[in-house]
């Protein structure tokens, strides 16, 4: 069913009882030409770009719990293009120009609100940073602002610029960064991939890949052995796991990323903010929740949650950007896994192993990635060579030196 | 999550700074090729479960610790001096 406003209409004209479900619930069959391994976000957006851009759909997405329960579901919903070093420069602009056209492309409104990010600058040295990272974005085609703290002040009033530690100077503007729905994000794609033929298996974990004379084969799973000519693992925080079935040593080591969300209030913070004082960012959802996070906790994890120390250092952080978020109560936070690589840029790429492909690192800023991973996934998948937008996001890099640190923070996992 | 400290005892994880995997002690010779430093400074285990890695109680003793623990729950299993084990 292609979704309308005439649909709308005319379902609420009859009780509503045409909806059908978004998605087929299929048994796997025995062999594909191509299995994704991981039903999140990146995983969805590859399965409907490989059927959309190559014209393949004899591929199965298998799901070890359900679709977009992962860190797609839970994460700040935050979209921008605003990278300047030489990989993900082009990579993000490419994935921000997806994002523009999604909702059309996917017949699914995946609610892209373009806000505007603001990032703040607090001293000359960060904002002479901000200035070249802004030239840099202009440069690659996207947009950045450089706003003083006079032009900043009319605009987001409620911060406070006189914080005898972390004074505001001014920020750096993007105007058309943003939010989006997340969970509608996996969902349209997840509809997408469904409608042009491929097999979504939920409930299926992979728990052995198949390699025969350095070939893959196909893979074991909880329903059963499933053949196929190229497997491509797109998993997040769990890589070096199911890496590990393949006999592949990632460069990643995983760890816990909180998010925080306040009860719902009235509209009080129309854009995206992130604090340059450390790593603290907050938007408002369409529900008014706030919606707010932090550093990661710092020490490798598979817990899915979070210890204290960090909820209470971003919240800190909150009352020292804004005091009058200190009238709003915390309603729930969550945990989720980070796949950090050491640069804190990603992989997508072969491996040794032919037909076994990886993408993965995205560290926790993967959800912006979402239409340009697929994009470039399926590209690589496809065609054996990768795209143009992800020619340096090489496995090898590490090896070779060509990291992309994009923060400078130096090579280990966690700094990123 | 508290981790006990040979020298200073049971201490708040806000002691302790995280260093990674515990691989840092066994730093390649500066000669041994791209390969070994390669698996030195990136590659990773990265177990969910048992784990060991190095710790500092920055805000305490200042020592180096080797924490063996659990990335699942959190558990802390066991705690030395990492100067005990030395280079390798």
């Amino acid at each position: 069913m292609r979704f309308s406003g005439w649909q709308v209409l005319r379902q609420g004209l009859t009780g509503n009882k045409g909806w059908k479900p978004q998605w087929r619930n299929p048994e796997p069959k025995s062999e594909y030409d191509i299995i994704l391994i991981g039903g999140g976000g990146h995983g969805l957006s590859t399965a409907y770009y490989l059927a959309k851009n190559h014209g393949l759909t004899n591929i199965a997405v298998l799901e070890k719990g359900y679709l977009g329960g992962g860190n797609v579901g839970r994460n700040t919903t935050i979209v921008r293009a605003d990278y300047s070093l030489p990989g993900n420069s082009e990579f993000y602009s490419h994935s921000l120009k997806l994002w523009e056209g999604l909702s059309a492309d996917l017949n699914y409104n995946v609610m892209l609100s373009q806000r505007g990010v603001y990032r703040l600058f607090h001293s000359d040295g960060q904002r002479d940073h901000f200035a070249r990272a802004g030239n840099a974005i202009v440069n690659q085609g996207d947009d950045a602002v450089l706003l003083d703290q006079a032009a900043l002040r009319k605009r987001l009033p409620y911060l406070d610029y006189d914080n005898a530690r972390f004074p505001i100077h001014g920020a750096l503007y993007h105007a058309r960064g943003g939010t989006a729905r997340h969970d509608a994000v996996a969902w349209g794609y997840a509809r997408a991939a469904d409608q042009r033929g491929i097999d979504l298996i939920q409930n299926c974990e992979v728990t052995g890949i198949d390699v025969e004379n350095g070939r893959v084969r196909g893979v074991q799973t909880t329903r059963g052995a499933i053949r196929a000519k190229k497997v491509g693992i797109v998993v997040a925080g769990r890589s070096s796991q199911v890496a590990a079935m393949a006999g592949l040593r990632l460069p990643i080591e995983s760890h816990l990323l909180q998010a925080f969300v306040t009860e719902g209030l009235k509209p009080v913070i129309d854009t995206v903010i992130s604090f340059g004082m450390g790593h603290y960012y907050i938007s408002q959802s369409d529900k008014g929740g706030l919606v707010f996070g932090g550093d990661m906790d710092f020490y490798a994890s598979y817990a899915q949650r979070g210890n204290l120390p960090r909820a209470e250092q971003v919240t800190q952080a909150a009352m020292t950007l804004m005091p009058m978020i200190g009238k709003a109560r915390v309603l729930r936070s969550w945990g989720g896994i980070m796949d950090m690589s050491p640069d804190g840029s990603p992989i997508i790429d072969k491996t040794h192993i032919d037909g076994l492909f990886l993408n993965a690192g995205w560290c926790y800023g993967g959800f912006k990635a979402v239409p340009g991973s697929g994009w470039a996934f399926a590209h690589l998948i496809a065609t054996g060579s990768p795209y143009q937008t992800a020619e340096k996001y090489m496995l090898e890099r590490f090896k070779t030196g060509h990291l992309i640190d994009e923060e400078g923070t130096g090579a280990q996992h966690n700094l990123h | 999550m508290r981790i006990k400290c040979p020298l200073c005892g049971e201490r708040d994880l806000r002691e302790f700074y995280y260093q990674g995997a515990d691989v840092a002690l066994m730093r390649p010779a500066p000669d041994a090729g791209p390969a070994a430093w390669d698996d030195y400074l990136y590659t990773r285990d990265n177990p969910a479960g048992e784990t060991r890695d190095l710790w500092q109680h920055e805000y305490g003793c200042g020592a180096w610790l080797l924490v063996q623990r659990n990335t699942v729950t959190h558990e802390i299993l066991n705690v030395t001096l990492a100067k005990k084990r030395g280079r390798s």
